[in-house]
């Protein structure tokens, strides 16, 4: 996954479009930054998001953190390797560890991400 | 002064090593203006002895069922309770230990109610069970919001028949303020509840069809054909049962329950007016993230060795705050040991033979104050455990009050509750319960007072 | 010493045909119970509960009793819980005939003792709190908060008033927005000081005319007390919002300052805390609310009220407020707790009662005095009955956290503090001493900390050494939970 194409949410969720289809997930620095996970909650296909709604929870064994939809539309699909089993996540959050598709209804909102140099220097800040 | 250790001379060194040279000192972050200026105004202090006195005076003033001859029902039991569970719940290691946060410090608790969870998957069927709620009726509205975040749905829940009136009264305050059709069928000519109208009032939008096994009015429902008709629009089946009538009938889970919960005061807990008594609450698998209250589970320590921790913290207060699945935080964890004492030492065979002196005594029962001439037993024909509800031939409340004259009490009176749907003018009737405690002469002698 | 009884479960011990629990013959003449309930109804296969001996019971519960820590049997400083001695006459008398065996629906001429009982209980909280109007319903604390939440939006939906708001600082329970979600409000959490107490003109901002209330603990959980709860007060009255008082703590300032004299229009109390419930390894508890007159009619019902009748005789009655906001749970309340409340009360008296407020706060600074050079408070020059204090300077400079200070206690024979809870203060750890610990026992804890900052970090980290388990791996079992035993398959 070349990071650099990817859009970024402050929120720490990555963004990968194709056509009007996103693929959504968290970045490492949440990953890291939750440690041990244990299980991750993803909404059912069909289900309608608005930009910044709740649309799933990944928990850790002391600290719970929500997933954030970056930009509005329908579920239509999600990581069928998730839920009890965490693994893919950790290991490779752009890839195996995606979260969930979603037919976008406005790719407008791709402005309101960030690009990967920006999102770089938010978590930089957050780190502080 | 009663449970203080600081003498003055010691009180003295200690307020010098904080640096202050009185109690008042420390005070002083709380503003004057907000301080009593007064002693409070309560009762003056008395010795162990005086206590002791002064509270066997006014029980004396107060009728408890080992005195007397207890038929009451209407969700708490005068069962029998085992030595053991007295004996083994009054050691101090266990009641005087709180929540245990540092499993390694607690596992005889953590242990104990493991076991605890597992004996109430045994006994209602289901494969997971929390650590304890409240009681049966909060039981009730938490696993209705349970169903609710399970499935999404908050359009409408369905109380099928005759739920405990007060189990009624608690839902109808948990979700009152919210948008959600609280939808009550009636109970039909037998005294289960309609299954046409019931079939008719689940929706799409319904997340919970709630029903009670025995019935409040102590008649056994027919839990497979309600979980045909819930599962048949996908929403769940939440079955509130009395855990004696488990040692005969057929257990919640085995019938296609979703959620089991149940008072849990006849497993061995005193009748206390009302508390703390025990809430039970069970779930398929599928559903463990969504439960309220504590959950213990097994892992290994640093060695490989088994023990055993909270578990699935996440869920709780402490950690998801607002969207926390319950805001329930201490529990009954006490009365739920009562119950894992009283499970063990019933076993199999104790709760079936439990289970058939309380049927067979309770028909008797009804057979013979069916028998009176003016009384009638309320549907009769339809099967039921321990309760039933007979029609006096006079005012419910001026018979108890009568019966209660010789020793004896029976009830309550129907009328003291909002009425049940389907159910016929209740000026007349009254529950009638009979535990196994009861004896052939006491249903007797209860009879002979009837007439 | 230590035997394996207590390490099985008790589905190891059972063997099919064994039995504890011997029944009476039935003296009733009996019926085939197929013939009273349809098969179609009954259970199949007999309940798959454990077979034992009463021996086999005993011997593994007693067993498994002494891996507990308890008040009992040990120093149990863990904040926020106050963890008091739980006096043994309460055990005696509440189990009194009269009172232990009343059943739910006794009628009220039949119980007038027990009834005097609660309804001078109801009077002694009302007292305490200085609000007038009380019920003993709620099962515990989190039930009173959802309970006073509940009886607030009745009286602004009586009012017309539409308030969605409830606010509280960062560091209260979780509990608090846990209960307002439950009641139906919006949760607004307002940011934590740097001195540990709330940010007056923070919640100057976020108070409004759709603000219904503000839930504060008062003293909070830093142990300190909320200085300017006037002025909250007041600020929250002013756009017509009711102030709530989180009771949690109350054994710092009982008989010192109330709730309802410092602006607090409703409260609770945790009797398993304040008042020696006890603890009961998790619950029971009690968490009765007290709140304003005008609040009063819309309490769960019933409370009970006293009146004279005619003979002259008083009369004790169950009454239900007029706009009630029904029952949050069913029956009166968790009764065998608040006599054990009552006793308590009696026994302290007026005295005493501030005595042992005086005390709590007495041994919390004493503790916080002869740690402060090892373990700082992060806030306040003196505490009332608790204090946070940090193990961050100890986790830079010899990283030695919080946890690891917890744990290596235990094996010292101390139960640990509460950790890493306010979540405002780095490595925290919470203790809450109480007045019923001797001076020699907060040396000789003090001291002991001492040696274990010491230790080595790694030696610490490995911690507790000498528990019959060590350190649980939480992770492995939050990811595939076992909770509950099952048999062995192909046995």
């Amino acid at each position: 996954m070349d990071l650099a194409a990817l859009k970024y949410a402050k929120t720490h969720e990555w963004v990968a479009i194709e056509g009007d289809v996103a693929t959504v997930g968290i970045t490492d620095f949440a990953v890291q930054l939750l440690s041990d996970l244990v299980y991750i909650d993803l909404p059912k296909p069909g289900k309608a998001l608005k930009v910044g709604e709740s649309c799933g929870e990944v928990e850790s064994v002391k600290a719970v953190s929500d997933v954030y939809a970056p930009l509005a539309g329908v579920v239509t699909e999600t990581n069928p390797n998730l839920g009890d089993n965490t693994e893919p996540l950790s290991s490779d959050p752009f890839g195996n560890g995606w979260l969930i598709k979603m037919k976008v209804s406005d790719l407008s909102g791709l402005d309101q991400l960030l690009d990967r140099a920006s999102y770089e220097k938010h978590c930089e800040s957050e780190a502080h | 002064m009663s449970y203080l250790f600081a003498t003055a001379t010691e009180e003295q060194a200690m307020l010098s090593r904080i640096g202050v040279d009185s109690i008042d000192q420390l005070l002083q972050q709380i503003p004057k203006p907000l301080q009593l200026d007064r002693l409070l105004d309560l009762p003056p202090a008395l010795s162990e002895m005086e206590l002791e006195q002064h509270l066997r005076q006014l029980a004396s003033h107060s009728s408890g069922a080992t005195s007397r001859t207890c038929f009451q029902g209407g969700g708490a039991y005068d069962h029998y309770i085992p030595s053991v569970v007295d004996e083994i719940t009054g050691r101090g290691e266990y009641y005087t230990a709180y929540t245990p946060y540092q499993a390694e410090a607690s596992q005889g608790t953590l242990q104990a109610f493991f076991e605890y969870q597992t004996m109430i998957c045994q006994l209602t069927g289901m494969q997971v069970s929390n650590a304890s709620l409240y009681e049966g009726g909060g039981s009730v509205s938490e696993a209705t919001l349970m169903a609710m975040r399970t499935t999404g749905r908050t359009g409408r829940v369905v109380i099928a028949g005759a739920l405990h009136p007060e189990y009624t009264q608690v839902l109808r305050t948990y979700v009152g303020h919210t948008s959600t059709e609280v939808i009550h069928i009636p109970v039909g000519s037998d005294g289960t509840v309609d299954l046409t109208k019931l079939a008719g009032a689940i929706d799409e939008n319904t997340a919970a069809v709630i029903v009670q096994n025995p019935n409040f009015l102590g008649n056994i429902e027919d839990l497979a054909a309600i979980a045909d008709l819930t599962h048949a629009k996908e929403s769940l089946m939440v079955v509130s049962t009395d855990p004696i009538s488990l040692g005969l009938l057929a257990r919640p889970g085995d019938l296609g329950a979703d959620i089991v919960v149940a008072e849990g005061q006849s497993l061995g807990i005193p009748l206390q007016f009302g508390g703390p008594y025990l809430g039970i609450l069970a779930c398929r698998n599928d559903f463990i993230r969504r439960m309220p209250g504590r959950l213990i589970g097994e892992t290994i320590d640093r060695t490989g060795g088994r023990c055993f921790v909270l578990s699935l913290q996440a869920r709780e207060q402490h950690i998801r705050r607002d969207k926390a699945t319950s805001n329930i935080c201490t529990n009954q964890g006490l009365m739920a040991l009562r119950a894992t004492m009283f499970m063990a030492q019933m076993g199999p065979q104790g709760f079936k033979e439990t289970a058939e002196l309380c049927l067979q005594k309770a028909h008797y029962a009804a057979t013979k104050i069916a028998a009176l001439p003016g009384y009638t037993v309320l549907l009769s024909e339809t099967p039921k455990f321990k309760e039933f509800v007979v029609k006096a031939p006079q005012r419910a409340q001026t018979l108890i009050e009568k019966v209660a004259k010789a020793g004896v009490d029976i009830g309550p009176a129907l009328s003291q509750f909002a009425p049940i749907p389907g159910m016929p003018d209740t000026e007349n009737l009254l529950l009638v319960a009979v535990t196994e405690q009861r004896t052939k002469a006491q249903i007797d002698h209860l009879v002979d007072l009837l007439k | 010493m230590r035997n394996t009884l207590s390490t099985q479960l008790i589905f190891d011990l059972s063997s099919p045909g064994r039995r504890a629990a011997r029944l009476p013959q039935c003296d009733v003449p009996t019926r085939a119970v197929e013939e009273l309930i349809p098969a179609k109804f009954l259970a199949q296969k007999p309940l798959p509960l454990p077979e034992v001996a009463e021996p086999d019971i005993v011997r593994h519960y007693v067993n498994l009793s002494t891996l507990n820590m308890s008040v009992d049997t040990h120093f149990y400083p863990l904040g926020s819980c106050t963890m008091k001695y739980n006096p043994k006459r309460h055990e005696r008398l509440s189990k009194l005939s009269g009172i232990v065996d009343v059943h739910p629906y006794q009628q009220a001429d039949r119980m007038q003792g027990l009834l005097a009982i609660l309804y001078e209980m109801q009077n002694m909280l009302g007292e305490i709190a200085g609000l007038p109007a009380v019920s003993l319903q709620p099962a515990a604390g989190a039930q009173g908060e959802l309970t006073a939440l509940m009886v607030a939006a009745a009286y602004f939906r009586d009012k017309g008033e539409n308030r969605r708001k409830v606010l509280f600082p960062a560091s209260a329970h979780g509990t608090n927005p846990a209960s307002a979600a439950i009641a139906g409000f919006d949760c607004v959490q307002l940011p934590a000081t740097a001195n540990g107490l709330m940010d007056v003109e923070e919640l100057r901002k976020h108070a409004d005319s759709s603000t219904a209330c503000l839930m504060v603990t008062n003293p909070n959980t830093l142990g300190l007390f909320e200085k300017q709860i006037a002025e909250v007060a007041k600020i929250i009255h002013d756009v017509g919002g009711l102030v709530y008082i989180d009771g949690a703590n109350m054994n710092a300032i009982m008989g010192i300052t109330r709730p309802g004299d410092f602006g607090g229009d409703m409260m609770h109390y945790n009797v398993h805390k304040t008042f020696t419930g006890p603890h009961g390894a998790g619950g029971p508890g009690s968490g009765p609310i007290a709140v304003r007159d005008f609040l009063k009619p819309y309490l769960p019902a019933p409370i009970i009220e006293k009146t004279t009748a005619e003979n002259g005789q008083t009369v004790y009655q169950l009454v239900t407020p007029e706009k009630t906001i029904g029952k949050v749970r069913t029956f009166f309340g968790n009764v065998g707790i608040l006599i054990r409340g009552y006793c308590y009360l009696r026994t302290l008296g007026p005295e005493g009662v501030r005595k042992a407020a005086e005390h709590a706060i007495l041994n919390a600074n004493y503790l916080k005095a002869i740690l402060k050079d090892i373990l700082p408070a992060a806030h306040g020059e003196y505490c009332l009955h608790e204090f946070v204090a940090s193990a961050s300077k100890l986790s830079k400079e010899k990283h030695i956290s919080a946890m690891d200070i917890a744990k290596r206690l235990l094996d010292f024979g101390f139960h640990a503090p509460t950790v890493y809870f306010p979540l405002v203060v780095p490595e925290a750890l919470m203790m809450e001493p109480t007045e019923t610990e001797s001076k020699a026992t907060l040396d000789a804890f003090a001291e002991t900390i001492r040696k274990i900052t010491e230790e080595s970090a790694e030696f610490l980290h490995d911690a507790p050494h000498s528990l019959p388990v060590s350190r649980p791996n939480d992770v492995q079992a939050a990811r595939q939970p076992v909770l509950s035993w099952s048999p062995k398959v192909g046995v």
